[in-house]
Parts: C-alpha cells; structure tokens; sequence
C-alpha cells in the first residue's frame, strides 16, 4: 500500500462514457416500451445488456487495480465516503416514498372523508359525499375507476417470516465479517452463502405474496392509493433487496477465489453496509405498510 | 512556486483525453463549457418567449409550443446552464484550493459529466416528438403533466439521468474536501467557496432523489395506474406539490450557494482585505441550507393549505432572511474601507450584492402569506427569481469566469471588453425583469403567450431588454475565446489582492497540480 503522502490519480478509463451511454440507451428503450414502440424490447435489451457489461468492467478493473496494490489509505477512504453518502442518497428516495404514504394517511384521505378545513370540505361535500375515511382504504372515493380488493396482505404471515429472515441475514453477514476478520475462510463462505440464501428467499416469499396478492385478492396497483404505497414501496424495496443478494453473491464468489484480506475488504463492508440499509428500511416497511 | 507543480505528465492527446478523462481541469473545462452551450440553448428559447411577448395577441408561435418553452427554458437553465456551470468550477477550483492532486473519485467525476450531454439529448429531442414537449412548466404539476404526449416518459428518465449525474458529482465533491485536503487545512481555513460547495453537495444528496421519487410516481400513475396524485383514489394532486418542493427549495439554494462562495472570493480580493466574519458566513451558509429543507410549502401558500401550515411555512420562510442578511452585510463590511478596485470581477460581484439582494426582498415580499395570494402565478414571481437566478447566481457565475479566466488560459482578458459586457448585461438585465415586478402586481399571469392591452408598453420595455441582453452574451464569448487564444501573460497571482492556494501554482494551471501534497504557510492559508 502507497503511503499518504503519494496521492493516487487512476489513468484515463472508457467506463464511464460506455457507463453514459448504456444508461441513455436503457433509458430510450424505456421510454419507447411506454410509448408502445414495437422495437421497444431490442432497445432496452441493448441498453441493459450494455448496463450489466458496464458494471462487468469496470468493476473488474478496480478489483484489479485494488489487488496490484495501487490503492493507498486515501483512496479506500474516498471509496468509503462514495458508498456511505450513495445509501444516504437511496435513503432519501426511500424518503419520497414514505412521505407519500404518510401524506395519504394523515391528510388526503381524512380530507376526502371530510375532515379538515372546518368541516367546509368541498370535495367531500360536492364530489364523493359517501366516502368515509379508513385505513387499509377499503372503497375508494370513486370505486368506479379502480380494482376493488377483496383483503389486504396481513403483517403476521410471510411478512413477519420474512422480517425474521431480513434481520437473521444482517446477523450472518455480520457473522461472515468477524470469520473474515480473524482470517477463518471457512466460516466466513459459510455465513455469507447463508446470507446470500436467505437474500433469496425473501425475494422469493415476496414474489409469492405478490401472486398471492395479485391472484387471489385482487390486490394491484390499481387499488387506489392503499395498492399504490403498497406496491411501489415494497416493489423498490425488492427490487434494492435482489441487488443487494446479487452483490452480495458475487462477494461470495470472491471470497472463494481468495479474494480480500483480514484487513483490507472495503468491498465486502461496502455490500454489507447497503445489506443493513435494505434491511433498515424493510423494518420501516413492516411497521407502517403491513402492521399499523 | 513552481516547486508545488510541474508539468513533467503531459496530457494525453487527441479526442480520448476528453472522453476518457480523469483530469479535474479537463472535466472541469467540459462542465464549463457544456453550460455555455446550454446557456444559449436556453437563452434561444427565453428568446423566443421574449419575442412573442414583444407585442399582445399570438405572433409567432402556437401557445402550446410557448408553453413548451416556458418549460424547457426552465429545465435547461437549472439543470444545463447554472448546475454544470457552478459544478465545473468546483472541479477545477476546489482541488486547486485545498491542495488536493484532483477530485477523489475521478472517473465517476467523467461519468457525472458525459451524463450531462446525454440527458439534454433525451430532454430536447421530446420537443420533435408527437404531441410536442413538455408544456406543464418545469414544475411538472399534474394533472397537467399527466396530458403531456409521447415526450413524457422522455421527460420522466431526463430528469431520473441528470440526478444521477449530480448526486455523483456531489458525493465526488464531498469525498474530495473531506478526504483531499492539504495537510494542515483545516475545515475552517477552507475558502468559503469549497465551504459553499460542500454544503451545497449535502442539498444535492438529500434533495435530488426525493425528486426523482416524486417523478416515478408521475411515470406510474401516467402508465400503470398508480394513484398517487389521484383524489378519485384516495392520492392528492397537492402532494405532488409537497414532494416536489421538498426538493424544490434547496434546489433554489443549490443554484445559488454556488454564487456566494463565489462572491465571498471575489470581493475580499479587490477590495484588499480578509474577508469579513469568515465563520459567520459558514454558518450562515450552513443554516441557509437546513431551513432551505422545511421553507418549502411557500411557493404553494394558494393551494389551500390548513391555516397552521401557511403560518409555519411563512415564519421559516421569513427565517432565512436572517442568514442571508448576515452574508450581505459581510460582504459590505468587506468592501468597507477597502484599497478598492474595479475590474470585470469586482463589477459583477457588486452587481450580483445589490441586485441579489433585489431579488432577496420581492422574496420577502412573496414570502408573506397574505400578499401572496396577489402575487402568485404573476410576473412578479417571474421578476422574483430571475434577479435572484440571473443577476444573482449567474452573474456570480460570470464574475467567476472574469476572476479565475487567466489562471485557466494564462493570459488575461481584455479587461475593456469586459467591462463593457459588463454594463451592457447590468442595464439590459434590469430593463428586462425590472419592468415585470410592475406587470405582475398589476396582475399579468405567468406562462400564457398573450396578454391584455394594458400590459403592452412594459412587456415591449422588457423584451427589448431581453434581446440586448441576449446579444450582449455573445461578447462574453468573444472575450473567452480571444482570451484562450492569446494575450498579456497573465502573473501566477493574477490578481493583487487575491488570497488562496490556486494563486501559488502558475497560470495556465498545468495539467497535474499537487501531485505531492503542498508544505503549507500561514500565508496560503489566508483568504
């Protein structure tokens, strides 16, 4: 490792401009799908192809470098700061999310059931006199423009199991971490394949609830607000979650390669950081989506 | 002081120098650049709008077309124009300033960059598609927004694009001043331009994906039957609002803590004396931006808000004229007394205090609830932020050109040209907003293309100071081109008065600074 006194400035590098132009093609073919556009899917396919062959290389070329030993203390900080500051950054559309799920909560509905405003509420009295306000929002002020659902998805089923299944993941991550910190490779690929597992099989049970939710309640997003929040904070939250047990696979992967030493695996801390974060952000979930 | 630089790594050659670059100064010059460019594009467009307005009645372009202008005028001037401008001065600037070899991440530094030209291309090319640009203005309200044609998911990823490319370059700023700085700088040594910028990166951070939340939900209530902003099912279109004023405001802020840091160089250097109330303006800055995150239902006091939230929104609003305050008098006590001179810089500096400070209390003034509902939606609120966006964070902007120009081209400006671009952008600027304060308490609408006959002579007084004003820009770019080609070699201090480590390396900078980290004295400490 290079001292602090000798900064290092990494040479030129075609990644980010193939980087640029993946994300505008992915993006192209994503607006095209929604304009239905018939070449739509090539263009996507493309683009996210060129995404994944991106993040392929460049990443490559940094495990490389960081194993010539080109890194020096500062840049692992710098790598450090990068990665904190990007979950803060997903906490805060997170945020966005929640917020609205509040916003609908305390104000829109009360609103439309006719509270507020001094009992002068001009949308309940001239457009949905009948609505009453309740939360999960069973009929919603216009029930003619959307999928009525028959129940909501209950906290204390796979919900809960998968709660227990996120925090015991941030358990072995953890456990995988001290392995790798007292050099005990064996322990350490045990744990993390556990955390990898049971990464999937959230995703898994989440699929399942969602068909669950779909099939047989007729729960979509279509349902108003209460399927909207629904399924668009646990949708993202699935999403990162796959991400997430991707990234944390491929640390896997690395670790048995031999990759990574008891003191230096910033890339190992860096997945298991934004792990905890999904995991945080599930707990939010479960508190105010499915239980109260 | 050629010990702390030298030119021994010559730069790589040809097109791959720029598109592969990792150089804070190469990447640095595209930002510059590129918001040049955009500043015209938009600049066309605000044409255009001037045009039409020039005379009552519909002269030259259907009202939705106008209206699309109105729009991406908008977009591209904050998010093409002042952003990349102000962040492409923080690369070339900020490692230079805190002696750092360059920005701590630099090849997402590239990819933050080379988004930029992407994203324009997916925001512009919406203007040629079928049912025409985006014409909801840039606030994107819906219902509205929601009838935009084929151009809206267009809209929707353009604006997903360019949040990437800021929220990048603002981790990038942070990690390099909190990870790159000469040993013995401390955070309260640094110029108050890297302390505005590291202030505005936590804004960027904290805002940007808020946005590009509130957007997604556009996209999925548009094409996938979300009900977000939708009453029928139990969504608000007011929360819309809410969400994107959360990032709306210290967007606002974004724009324009850039242009204090800014001034707060500019003006301690030719007025010959330190800065005054170094640590009252970091903490006017920083408190500028922690209220700048609970301000923001002020630009909705209309809407129909419970009573309690416009009283709150209006006594936070009001709150920040405290910090701001506290940044205009210590810019005055600055000049205070002070061996003053008055080049392009200094010019542009004053003008962006008092004009800035215009633009400060017609915000006041909208700031307050009751007389708001008056103002609103008027050509006062188009005068409001256009002192405060035009003669305020760009002309802070252009004062940062004229100031650091030589130290980029190594030769000067001719200073002539300078001052007369100068007065020409003070008078027609003004000629142009000023008159609107009056058509907009007299009650002339924003974004409508035609206008009642009493509004005729001020909206003729004002286009005219709209085109002088665009022509004059043009001599900007002579000024800068005629500079990078050659002149009077300009000194590695350029300026007499100027403080700061950027003035201890030669100009031209040369391509790799600091590689070393620099033995500081107590001299390159001062600003």
């Amino acid at each position: 490792m290079a001292g602090k006194d000798i900064y290092y400035v990494p040479h030129g590098s075609k990644w980010p401009l193939v980087g640029s132009l993946a994300l505008f093609t992915t993006f192209i073919g994503g607006a095209m799908l929604l304009n239905d556009n018939p070449n739509a899917n090539y263009v996507l396919l493309i683009g996210a192809a060129a995404v994944v062959y991106m993040f392929a290389g460049w990443f490559a070329e940094v495990i490389q470098e960081s194993i010539a030993g080109k890194y020096s203390k500062q840049v692992d900080t710098s790598f450090r700061m990068g990665m904190g500051w990007f979950i803060f950054s997903e906490v805060m559309f997170f945020a966005a999310f929640f917020g609205a799920l509040f916003y609908a909560r305390m104000f829109s509905i009360p609103w439309l059931g006719g509270e507020g405003h001094g009992g002068h509420n001009g949308t309940h009295q001239f457009l949905w006199e009948s609505f009453q306000a309740s939360w999960p929002m069973s009929v919603m002020p216009d029930p003619s423009k959307f999928t009525q659902y028959k129940d909501v998805v209950p906290a204390w089923g796979v919900p809960a199991l998968n709660t227990a299944i996120l925090l015991a993941s941030g358990v072995t991550v953890t456990l995988a971490h001290w392995a790798l910190k007292a050099a005990n490779r064996q322990k350490l690929a045990l744990w993390l394949f556990l955390t990898v597992a049971l990464g999937f099989i959230f995703v898994y049970f989440q699929v399942e609830e969602y068909a669950h939710a779909m099939n047989d309640l007729d729960l979509t997003l279509n349902s108003g607000i209460y399927g909207s929040t629904f399924y668009m904070l646990t949708g993202f939250h699935g999403f990162h979650v796959t991400m997430g047990a991707v990234m944390l696979l491929i640390i896997l992967l690395r670790c048995l390669k031999g990759h990574f030493s008891k003191k230096d695996h910033f890339a190992f801390e860096a997945v298991a950081w934004y792990w905890h974060f999904v995991d945080v952000v599930w707990l939010g979930l479960f508190i105010f989506v499915y239980w109260v | 002081m050629s010990t702390l630089a030298h030119d021994h790594d010559h730069a790589p050659s040809g097109i791959k120098r720029w598109i592969f670059s990792t150089n804070h100064k190469d990447i640095g010059t595209l930002y510059l650049i590129f918001a040049l460019t955009m500043f015209f594009v938009g600049g066309a467009m605000a044409m255009i709008i001037r045009a039409e307005l020039f005379q009552p009645g519909l002269q030259f372009v259907d009202p939705q077309f106008y209206n699309s202008m109105v729009t991406v005028h908008a977009l591209i001037m904050i998010f093409g124009a002042v952003m990349p401008a102000g962040v492409g001065l923080a690369n070339w600037m900020i490692p230079l300033m805190i002696g750092a070899p360059d920005m701590a991440l630099p090849r997402m530094n590239n990819m933050s960059f080379w988004i930029l030209p992407f994203g324009f291309a997916l925001l512009i090319s919406t203007l040629f598609m079928e049912g025409g640009g985006p014409a909801g203005g840039w606030t994107m309200y819906p219902p509205l927004v929601l009838q935009t044609g084929q151009a809206f998911p267009f809209l929707i990823f353009a604006i997903h694009f360019l949040g990437i490319s800021s929220i990048m370059g603002a981790i990038n700023i942070i990690a390099t001043v909190f990870n790159m700085r000469a040993p013995g700088m401390s955070l309260m040594q640094m110029p108050l331009f890297v302390w505005t910028w590291v202030i505005t990166s936590f804004l960027l951070i904290a805002s940007l994906p808020v946005l590009a939340g509130a957007v997604t939900m556009l996209l999925t209530d548009k094409y996938f039957g979300t009900s977000f902003f939708d009453a029928a099912g139990g969504g608000d279109p007011v929360m819309f609002q809410h969400i994107f004023w959360f990032f709306g405001h210290p967007e606002v802020y974004i724009l324009a803590l850039p242009a204090f840091g800014i001034i707060s160089q500019v003006i301690p250097a030719f007025a010959r004396k330190p800065l005054f109330g170094y640590a009252s303006m970091v903490y006017a800055t920083a408190s500028i931006a922690i209220l700048s995150f609970v301000v923001w239902a002020h630009h909705m006091f209309t809407v129909g808000m419970p009573l309690k939230g416009e009283l709150f929104f209006m006594y936070a609003t009001m709150l920040i004229a405290v910090p701001t305050g506290v940044k205009v008098f210590n810019w005055m006590a600055t000049m205070w007394r002070g061996s003053m001179t008055f080049e392009t810089p200094m010019l542009f500096a004053i003008a962006f205090v008092i004009l800035f400070t215009i633009g400060g209390f017609s915000g006041l003034m909208l700031g307050m609830t009751p007389v708001d509902f008056q103002y609103h939606d008027t050509y006062f609120v188009v005068a409001h932020f256009h002192y405060v966006l035009l003669t305020g964070a760009i002309f802070a902007l252009m004062s940062a050109a004229y100031y650091w120009l030589p130290k980029w081209t190594g030769y000067m400006y001719d200073e002539k040209l300078g001052k007369i671009h100068f007065w020409l952008s003070t008078i027609s600027a003004n000629v142009l907003f000023f008159p609107q304060h009056f058509l907009g308490l007299a009650g002339m609408p924003r974004r409508i293309p035609d206008y009642n006959i009493q509004f005729a002579d001020f909206n003729m007084v004002s286009s005219i100071g709209g085109f002088a004003y665009g022509l004059s820009q043009l001599l900007f770019v002579y000024i800068v081109i005629k500079c990078a080609l050659g002149g009077k070699k300009a000194k590695d201090r350029v300026w007499e008065g100027a403080k700061g480590l950027e003035w201890y390396v030669p100009s031209p900078a040369p391509h790799h600074t600091f590689e070393t980290p620099p033995k500081l004295t107590k001299e390159m400490l001062e600003h």
